[in-house]
């Protein structure tokens, strides 16, 4: 007899069982695509699922207007890739608003993201999402199913939520709920980076070392990726040898110093670090179990 | 503490980072379960090893360190429990209310641990952690011993089916790490095991709390011959391995097809093998073909092994879609529609027997009844006692019916094929999980007849197309008077008709039954089979029942062709039916004489999307019987 089959095959299998599921059970599925690395990961796991049909849904990109520009360039040529329709939406309100994250706070994530999202879901119909959170990444997502129910008012109700036994999702719904699906609910964020490593997935630049123009504020290193960047007075960009283990809008995510250029550096680099990923966020140091009050609103 | 030979691999991280990931990714897989209360340190004990395989990092451990101050109830010390903790409300309380699943790893293996809270809730969080579970770790606090619920947890392990078990006695360093401490304990439990059928488990002397015995044998118990519990974890035999030794089984989760030159099986293989040329049987019809191609994104494979998610192409055009299950030719599973199972119950509405259930087994979902239990089992004495139904977090054994034939295995024998949920028709929620024993030989022995007459032959002959007019309302509603007429006017037109009444059924066939929940669903289930007969024959039934709830009229309207199940709501508010009182009935009900009176205290579940509905506040007798007969006649 072979060897078992190692983690990474049976997550995988997992994820892609979990995929199938959705698509054979629900309507109207479609692929929230962030552009990040587990967004890429999710993406590919789909690509193989459905092999040798494309992947039987729509991508979503829920966009905020302030990625990095190099995630914007990705985003399209990955859609192209797989054979996918892509979707982006911008809520219309924040755009005419000019939220932005240099001015209203948490208001900028509530309404770009949280908001948006909601809006793109009732737009095109979507009963189901699949969505690329996995539950290492926070203590509040460890309890998080893999199929995570939705009022009609996208509400998470953690008092409510459907035990999963075995490999048995129930994915009945009454009209209006919809399900966000968490295919790589099990992957940590070393499976993450061994399975991009091992699969050779294109991911965003971003999470290299370059060189890049930088400024420090609040203890966090930003990157100046355009000119809609407000300097204070008196500072000045610095070019540092940055990258970035977890991407969103530009202004909010915090970069490290770091020399790794390559995939396996990166990971050594990860491995040898002492701080959990999430600290580059902006968004979790709001106030103690904020991802839980997001997620109850709405947001992943 | 020392080191061991596992958690060595930081210096390979640091010099040769590509060896590192080679070796990583040849790692296993194994999921464990740990039960226990916050008492037995099951937290403390996930956090020691979240903590001992290094998966905590600085920033977690500063506000672990400073939570443990503010909170943490080990003094000075850190409360590795304060790790695992997740919802905020959770935080205040001090108790987790649910399944969490917590991730490590060592240079061996990928372990993830479900994590389950020790309240009420715990049958129903301890069954859903312990599924898919390969091993379970039991805590006993070296200082109380075996409680009971020690045996609790081991009774669920072992009913899911885990077949390694841990007995992990926690805190020796409480008890000076006294060896008779341990044996005491070991030996109580050895003979509980096997009275429940546990014949094998690994006794395992701990602190979770001082580490001993966790990643290196502790030498404050020299007298523990036994490896450390890491150890154990990282080499116990997988169950995804044992699974490849079984016969080939493939239930179809979605047929692949890009274009007509390609028609693939894609799903994941609960068992065995499969190369091509195999030949397969495709169940529940029986068509056997051959594999052709076992095929994936990374390429075709030359074997495809149990775990692997792959999508088959067959050799012949058979018909085969999602539900099927793809089988070694020589040895595949049974299909039947009658089973024994064991059932957890895990909702707060309990079980109505004889309501309809959509039960979900692999990829197959179809409706189900489940029969009253044959007995309940106290999961604190394991003792059987009678049940009429069963409650949330109820364990039972009973007797369930399907609408069609599933493809199955007993439980023991596969997880996949032998594990279903029970999912509530309205509410849609996951109300139950259970286990298939066997199937019951009368549904083996008993077959379909085919007839030469068919139903459509002897609707043709009385020149009419059959239907059931299913009234349903309020008692007093003006159900009877209503159908009666409509009965009057259709005889008028020469068609062929039966009414059943409420009342009169209530006479005979269903004589035996009351007016509880439970009696209620079973009078409807069989005045539907009644209905449905009579319909086979060509007759237009008319009923007459209150019929108070949504699932058993929608039971009654599955179990009827599309379009022959004609809902009419004769909606009369209650104000105006008590008003009416034809029988007395509201008065007796409102006194107290009369219990489970619908509308008083019983519900009443009014239909939503009624083919009729009569107001009777408005329209007269005749009215409505005129409005009724159209509606059919229009058909």
């Amino acid at each position: 007899m072979t060897a078992s089959l190692t983690h990474l095959q049976r997550l995988e299998a997992e994820s892609i069982h979990i995929l199938r599921e959705v698509v054979a059970e629900t309507e109207k599925p479609v692929m929230l695509y962030s552009i990040g690395k587990d967004s890429a990961v999710m993406l590919h796991l789909a690509r193989k699922a459905f092999y040798p049909s494309p992947p039987p849904f729509p991508l979503l990109h829920v966009d905020t207007t302030w990625k990095f520009r190099a995630m914007y360039e990705l985003r399209d040529r990955a859609a192209r890739e797989a054979g996918m329709e892509l979707l982006v939406y911008q809520n219309p309100e924040a755009k005419e608003r000019g939220i932005n994250p240099f001015d209203h706070g948490s208001l900028h994530t509530d309404m770009w993201k949280t908001e948006g999202l909601k809006q793109a879901l009732d737009l095109y119909g979507f009963d189901a999402a699949f969505g690329g959170a996995r539950r290492d990444e926070e203590k509040s997502r460890a309890k998080e199913r893999i199929f995570s129910f939705r009022s009609a008012n996208h509400r998470w109700d953690p008092k409510n939520q459907r035990p999963e036994l075995w490999r048995l999702y129930n994915a009945k719904k009454a009209k209006g709920e919809s399900i966000r699906v968490f295919p790589i609910s099990n992957w940590t964020e070393l499976d993450i980076w061994q399975y991009i490593h091992l699969e050779n997935i294109e991911i965003v630049p971003l999470y290299f070392a370059a060189p890049r123009p930088t400024v420090e504020r609040d203890g966090l290193i930003l990157m100046v990726d355009d000119d809609r960047f407000r300097l204070k007075p008196g500072e000045v960009p610095v070019e540092r040898s940055v990258r970035f283990r977890t991407l969103g809008c530009y202004p909010l995510t915090g970069a490290v110093e770091s020399e790794a250029t390559t995939l396996p550096q990166v990971i050594q680099e990860m491995l040898l670090t002492t701080t959990s990923e999430r600290q580059g966020r902006a968004i979790d140091h709001d106030q103690a179990a904020s991802m839980e009050k997001k997620k109850q609103e709405g947001y992943f | 503490m020392a080191n061991p030979s596992s958690y060595e691999a930081d210096a390979l991280i640091a010099e040769d980072i590509d060896a590192y990931l080679d070796r990583h990714q040849h790692k296993s897989l194994l999921r464990f379960i740990t039960c226990g209360s916050v008492d037995d340190g099951k937290s403390t004990l996930i956090g020691r090893l979240l903590y001992d395989s290094k998966m905590i990092f600085e920033d977690q451990l500063a506000a672990l360190e400073a939570d443990s101050k503010r909170v943490g109830t080990q003094g000075q010390n850190i409360d590795f429990a304060l790790l695992v903790d997740g919802l905020a409300a959770e935080r205040e309380q001090g108790i987790t209310i649910d399944v969490a699943y917590r991730f490590f790893a060592t240079d061996r293996r990928k372990f993830i641990v479900a994590d389950t809270p020790g309240h009420e809730q715990y049958t129903r969080n301890m069954v859903t952690g312990a599924s898919t579970a390969d091993l379970a770790v039991i805590l006993v606090d070296a200082r109380k011993g075996v409680l009971t619920q020690t045996r609790r947890h081991s009774y669920l392990c072992h009913l899911l089916g885990i077949r390694n078990i841990v007995l992990a006695v926690n805190k020796m360093d409480l008890v000076d790490y006294d060896q008779q401490v341990f044996d005491r304990i070991r030996l109580a439990y050895s003979g509980f095991a096997q009275s429940i059928g546990i014949t094998n488990f690994t006794p395992i002397p701990i602190s979770g709390f001082a580490g001993d015995n966790i990643t290196a044998k502790s030498a404050n118990t020299p007298w523990y011959r036994g490896e450390p519990l890491m150890e154990i974890l990282e080499t116990v035999p997988l169950d995804a391995d044992a699974d490849r030794a079984k016969p080939f089984r493939l239930p179809v989760q979605w047929v692949n097809r890009p274009n007509l030159d390609f028609r693939g099986f894609s799903g994941l293989i609960a068992g065995g093998t499969v190369k091509p040329g195999d030949a397969v049987r495709i169940l529940p019809s029986g068509k056997t073909s051959t594999v052709a191609r076992v095929v994936t994104f990374d390429g075709d494979l030359e074997e495809g092994v149990a775990g692997q998610s792959v999508t088959l192409t067959l050799a012949d055009e058979v018909d085969c879609s999602r539900g099927d299950v793809i089988a070694a030719a020589g040895d595949p599973p049974q299909a039947a529609d009658q089973f024994e199972a064991t059932i957890v119950w895990m909702a707060d509405e309990e079980m109505l027997p004889g309501r309809s259930y959509w039960l979900k087994l692999g990829t197959q979902t179809v409706t189900a009844n489940v029969q009253q239990p044959k007995y309940q089992i106290n999961v604190n004495t394991m003792e059987h006692t009678a049940a009429k139904t069963l409650e949330l977090n109820a364990i039972g054994v009973a007797n369930l019916s399907t609408d069609r034939p599933l493809v199955f295995e007993a439980y023991e024998a596969s997880r996949d094929l032998g594990g279903f949920i029970l999912i509530d028709k309205f509410t849609n929620a996951t109300v139950a999980a259970g286990m298939i024993h066997f199937s019951l030989r009368r549904a083996q022995n008993v077959h379909w007849q085919a007839t030469d007459i068919t139903r459509e032959a002897r609707a043709a002959a009385m020149r009419q197309k059959p239907a059931v007019l299913w009234f349903t309302g309020l008692s007093g509603a003006g159900k009877s008077t209503i159908a009666n007429l409509v009965e009057k006017k259709l005889a008028r037109m020469n068609r062929h008709t039966f009414l059943l009444d409420g009342d009169n059924v209530r006479h005979g066939l269903n004589r035996d039954l009351g007016f509880t929940d439970a009696d209620r669903v079973e009078n409807i289930r069989r005045v539907g089979e009644v209905a449905k007969l009579m319909t086979d024959a060509g007759l237009i039934v008319v009923t007459a029942f209150i019929s108070p709830f949504r699932a058993e009229r929608e039971m009654v309207r599955q179990m009827l062709p599309e379009g022959e199940f004609i809902e009419v709501f004769v909606d009369t508010p209650l104000a105006e039916a008590e008003k009416r009182d034809v029988k007395g009935l509201y008065a007796k009900a409102r006194s107290g004489q009369l219990k489970n009176f619908t509308g008083i205290d019983s519900p009443y579940e009014p239909p939503e999307d009624a083919e009729i509905r009569i107001d009777t506040t408005r329209l007269s007798p005749d009215e409505a019987a005129d409005r009724i007969v159209d509606y059919l006649l229009d058909r």
